[in-house]
């Protein structure tokens, strides 16, 4: 029997060095042929031998290559799940590895289910039958944690959007499907419905597009890196927030204390998403409701992936700054002296030193320092000029802040990436049903065609929100539509 | 309970069939054909096959029910075939898949008609008398077979009068008759159907049993004197000028006869009024029926109440036969009382002065959670003990019909020492009923519907022989010959896809002026006749006159021919989902696999498959609760003790 073909990242999404995509199954050879040339460009993988490796390069659709990768072939049964599998190893960049993930399940795989490698090595024998209590346990959490994290990452907002459009959808499956069941009640070929349908499917499929782009640069999920940005009053860390969303989003005066709350914009860099949350102003006082602030911005520094300290270059360091560093200490920093367009107070040196103070507190007392690796003269790169007023350094800032990501320094929750990787393919097949109802509309097929595919989409973009289809169809007939003699 | 007598009867058959509806007639005349010696009770042989409800057979993918029970060697089509008075083919301006035909029935010839069958069945005996007790000994189906988990083995039946009938196998098909309670609003009377005697034992006999019982409802309109009727308000509703039989083996000349309308009319303002006035004394409103009654054909209240703003309901006015004037009110079921209802149906165009023969009526009766049962319709924890029809929760004739056929069937194959057999999700409707009945979580009484059946595009009522006659003839209730003439059937349909796929039609002008004469496009390049029928403008029958290559061929096989290439691209994707399907249904799971085993199993989905029991991991994944994730464990675990006592890949 023919197994299909699934594909999934094999390595953590953040390391650096080398990422492997892996593919198992019947068609893994045909399907990585499509997107792998050799180095001399030629399609020739189906060629190579089993279990050999070879250099070439990944092309996408276009034949534009996407990246430098070595591939190897293990036939079956000689691979970790018995069939055919190809595994193309890369750089190990997130986008890159996102994107060749992608081109696989374009060539025509599937995207793995969590723990399915480990399922179908098992179910093909090439795991001890002793261990199928752990295989168990495998899929049963990666399940769980799969289930949880993508439920937890999606947006409400997009979640809302997904149950509207499917309440659309039922509704209008429902509304055929009850003309079909009691003909003599409900009539189908009242004036245009055809075209009312075909207005809201393209409609629908707007609909998706945009929410398929917005999978592209991580919109749909609230999970990113999260960023935290921490500074005292005034320091321009809402401006550099404004900068990086593109937007007059937070409120920018220059009376210090302006922003309260705490902010939050979704960020897509080069396709890097960041999870930016802008706090209020760091200032140790006894004002109640600055008080709140600053405490806010100490819980969401502990839960940041990456901090970015604002320091304003005018104005000299105090004990502010001090107690900031000290908060701060611990994670991934990256310090901007900003207003440089003013004359500056502070030097990328002393800056440098007071970090070297506050780290080397800790050291004093004797922690395992796990920071030893990271240089002090890496951090020294960690200190950038800009003005947000005059746009200057944010470039390299923004440079820099992709380094870090693809060195593996900043480290985060993978599954983010493989939830959206499949949230879009959902998105995607729930979009190619709307097309086949088109078509069958178009081509003037009978009612009854459209519903199989309209069908189809509901079930997609039940995917995504976790929701199976059930009695739903049933449901929505006796519930919205009078039926019965 | 029953009588105790000194000179009780004792006597002894193969298959004992409780109820002569619709289910079990279908039931007792497979086994009887079958070659089993059968007796079928009844409350009253005047009864059998009774139409207590609506005056017809079929209707959406009620239709297909029937076809395919008379593919398989069932009755109910052949018996309709004999006794219709109007006949529609409904859907017609629609794709395939959904055409379905609905034949109205003179009642009274309907169970003149099955009754005059069974009494001339060989090996079936048909007998007056009340089911009180089923008959049980203990027993421990694993010594017998790996597939059984059953503690009790049925041992026979007795009946109110202390009668004792010996058995090997019972088929429960009691429709509404268990504790059956009729309520015409506050007026309530502890009747079957029609005022029937009710069946008041057989309950308690089913629990001790260990069986789970519980409650349902329905009802039905009233039926009006046709000569009170002014049908000058209402609208004519036709039959087809052209009727197609329900069977397979009826020949379509012998069905072309003088047919009788029936008539449409429409509920009003003052109608609803009459109804939410008097609300309080509806006994569902006022708290007094208990059982759930179906969403499907709601009460006149029902549809009053639930969709307020709707400003008329459609009322179809039915004849009940040739020799009564008794007329059926579609649409208008109700529980109020005598006054309320004469005062509502009086407000409809026509029904003015009409008088009500027959009050409409709520009915409530005892059913089981069919959960209870394999897909074959035997009791897990039985073994013998089948059942079918409304009694599983179902609600209509061909349901009925078609549970009962099965469950005969089953019956007989099991005592017969063959393997039973069960129709899949993609090869009939039936399949999609029993599974949805046995899998799925049911809170209402069960109608078909088109939109049920995922593969609807393959289950067809037009290919119902070509999908289940050689089952039928498996089975044994096909003649040969008709399996053969099946099988000659499908080798032209085969034989003249393949011609049109081959033939090859030029760009010459004469096909030129042949398309632009029928509206369709003109030919760039040649194309197969094949691809010609696939333009919605073109058929096979217009082809004709470029398609000189061309034999005679009976309607029926040009019909499969058009069907199959003009929606092949649908038709071979559902094959394809079907393929994934049937992997899963494949995998068996062993009866007396123990959930509890499997850790990894999430809480909720091991209670559900422990309440189930699927008998294949397809089942089990389209129980309610039951994840994916589960799904993957099953198949881990399966795989582990694959060494055990699993059944392997059949």
């Amino acid at each position: 029997m023919k197994t299909d073909t699934i594909a999934a990242i094999a390595t953590a999404m953040s390391d650096s060095g080398i990422g492997i995509v892996r593919i198992s199954g019947d068609d893994a050879v045909i399907i990585v042929d499509r997107i792998y040339r050799n180095a001399k460009g030629d399609r020739i993988l189906t060629k190579y031998h089993s279990h050999t490796i070879h250099y070439g390069f990944v092309v996408d659709e276009d034949e534009k290559i996407v990246d430098e990768v070595m591939v190897s072939v293990m036939k079956a049964p000689r691979s970790y799940t018995a069939e055919d599998t190809v595994e193309i190893n890369c750089h190990g960049g997130v986008l890159i590895m996102r994107k060749i993930l992608e081109l696989v399940m374009w060539a025509g795989a599937r995207l793995a289910e969590p723990g399915e490698f480990t399922k179908r090595a098992f179910l093909n024998g090439r795991i001890d039958l002793s261990k199928a209590e752990a295989v168990m346990d495998i899929i049963h959490a990666k399940n769980e944690f799969s289930l949880q994290s993508s439920v937890r990452q999606l947006k409400g907002s997009v979640s809302d959007m997904i149950k509207k459009m499917r309440a659309e959808i039922i509704h209008e499956i429902a509304f055929i499907e009850s003309a079909l069941d009691d003909p003599e009640h409900f009539d189908l070929e009242s004036e245009g419905y055809q075209e009312k349908l075909l207005l809201m499917i393209s409609q629908l499929q707007k609909r998706i597009e945009s929410l398929i782009q917005s999978a592209d640069n991580g919109k749909i999920l609230s999970e990113g890196i999260r960023t935290v940005i921490v500074g005292k009053p005034n320091a321009g860390k809402s401006s550099l927030l404004n900068e990086l969303v593109g937007e007059e989003r937070a409120i920018v005066t220059d009376i210090a204390g302006t922003t309260r709350d705490i902010l939050e914009e979704t960020v897509s860099i080069d396709g890097i998403v960041f999870r930016i949350l802008d706090t209020a102003g760091i200032r140790f006082t006894e004002d109640v409701v600055e008080k709140i602030g600053v405490d806010r911005a100490k819980k969401a520094v502990e839960e940041a992936d990456l901090v970015l300290y604002v320091i304003d270059s005018s104005v000299p360091l105090d004990d502010n700054d001090k107690e900031i560093l000290e908060m701060i200490k611990d994670k991934n920093v990256l310090i901007l002296l900003n207003k440089s367009d003013l004359s500056p107070k502070i030097t990328e040196e002393s800056v440098y030193m007071a970090v070297s103070d506050a780290r080397k507190f800790d050291e004093s007392l004797d922690l395992p320092d796990r920071r030893e690796e990271q240089s002090d003269v890496k951090y020294k790169n960690r200190i950038i000029r800009t003005s947000t007023k005059e746009k200057d350094g944010i470039e390299l800032f923004v440079k820099t802040v992709k380094e870090m990501f693809f060195h593996g320094d900043i480290v985060y929750n993978d599954e983010v990436y493989i939830t959206n990787v499949r949230h879009k393919e959902a998105l995607q097949e729930a979009y190619g049903s709307l097309i086949q109802v088109k078509e069958s509309i178009v081509s003037k097929m009978p009612e009854d065609f459209y519903t199989i595919d309209l069908m189809n989409a509901y079930g997609k973009l039940g995917l995504i929100i976790g929701e199976a289809v059930e009695d739903d169809l049933v449901n929505e007939i006796f519930s919205k539509f009078c039926m019965g003699k | 309970m029953s009588m105790e007598n000194k000179n009780q009867i004792r006597e002894k058959y193969d298959v004992c069939v409780v109820g002569a509806g619709h289910a079990g007639c279908e039931a007792a005349l497979a086994c009887a054909r079958l070659g089993l010696e059968t007796i079928i009770f009844t409350v009253s042989v005047d009864s059998i096959a009774l139409m207590p409800c609506n005056p017809n057979v079929g209707g959406t993918s009620k239709g297909h029910l029937v076809r395919e029970i008379d593919a398989l060697g069932g009755e109910m089509g052949k018996n309709i075939d004999k006794t219709f008075i109007q006949s529609k083919m409904l859907n017609k301006s629609k794709g395939p898949a959904v055409h379905s035909l609905r034949a109205q029935a003179d009642k009274a010839e309907y169970t003149r008609q099955m009754r005059n069958i069974l009494e001339n069945q060989e090996h079936l005996t048909v007998k007056q008398a009340e089911v009180c007790e089923i008959l049980a000994e203990d027993y421990d189906g694993s010594i017998e077979s790996s597939d059984s988990i059953a503690m009790k083995k049925i041992t026979g039946v007795k009946t109110f009068t202390g009668a004792f009938y010996e058995c090997q196998a019972v088929i429960l098909c009691t429709g509404t008759y268990l504790k059956a309670r009729c309520l015409c609003g506050e007026a309530i009377t502890y009747t079957g159907p029609n005022g029937l005697q009710p069946a008041n034992y057989l309950t308690d006999s089913l629990k001790s049993l260990g069986i789970e019982m519980r409650r349902f409802k329905t009802g039905t309109p009233a039926r009006m004197d046709g000569r009170t009727i002014d049908y000058s308000k209402m609208e004519e509703q036709f039959g087809d000028e052209r009727v197609i039989p329900f069977s397979f083996s009826t020949n379509p000349d012998d069905v072309q006869i003088d047919q009788v309308s029936c008539w449409l009319t429409y509920t009003n303002e003052k109608t609803h009024e009459i109804i939410r006035a008097n609300l309080d004394r509806s006994p569902i409103y006022a708290g007094v029926i208990e059982g759930t009654g179906p969403r499907y054909c709601p009460s006149i209240e029902d549809k009053v109440v639930k969709f307020a703003d709707k400003e008329r309901h459609q009322v179809f006015i039915e004849p009940e036969g040739l020799h009564t004037n008794e007329m059926y009110v579609g649409g208008m079921s109700s529980s109020l009382p005598e006054d309320v209802q004469l005062a509502m149906y009086r407000t409809v165009p026509g029904l003015e002065n009409c008088k009500i023969v027959r009050n409409a009526y709520a009915i409530e009766y005892d059913c089981i959670n069919p959960r209870q049962l394999y897909p074959t319709l035997e009791f897990k924890d039985i073994k013998g003990l089948f059942s079918g029809g409304q009694f599983n929760g179902s609600s209509g004739y061909e349901e009925a019909a078609a549970q009962g056929l099965i469950a005969g069937i089953n019956a007989s194959l099991t005592i017969l020492g063959k393997k039973p057999i069960v129709l899949d999700r993609s090869q009939a409707y039936i399949g999609v009923l029993i599974d949805d009945l046995v899998t799925k979580e049911n809170f209402e009484p069960y109608r078909m519907m088109t939109s049920r059946a995922e593969y609807r595009l393959l289950l067809r009522q037009d290919n119902a022989d070509l999908r289940l006659r050689e089952i039928g003839y498996e089975v044994g209730l096909v003649s040969g010959e008709l399996y053969e003439s099946t099988l000659r059937k499908k080798e032209l349909i085969r034989k003249e896809i393949e011609r049109l796929k081959n033939t090859v039609v030029g760009a010459a002008k004469e096909n030129q002026d042949f398309l632009i004469s029928h509206g369709s496009s003109t030919l760039k390049t040649a194309a197969t006749l094949a691809e010609l029928i696939c333009r919605p403008e073109l058929s096979y029958n217009i082809l004709q006159e470029i398609d000189s290559g061309r034999n005679f061929l009976p309607a029926d096989v040009i019909e499969q021919v058009e069907i199959e290439i003009k929606y092949e691209g649908y038709i071979e994707r559902q094959l394809r989902q079907v393929e994934q399907y049937k992997k899963m249904e494949k995998k068996r799971i062993p009866v007396d696999l123990d959930y509890n085993d499997i850790s990894s199993l999430r809480l909720e989905a091991r209670q559900k498959l422990i309440a189930y029991k699927p008998v294949s991991v397809g089942q089990a994944s389209r129980i309610s609760g039951v994840s994916p994730a589960d799904i993957s464990v099953l198949l881990v675990y399966l795989e582990h003790f694959s060494d055990k006592k699993t059944y392997h890949e059949d």
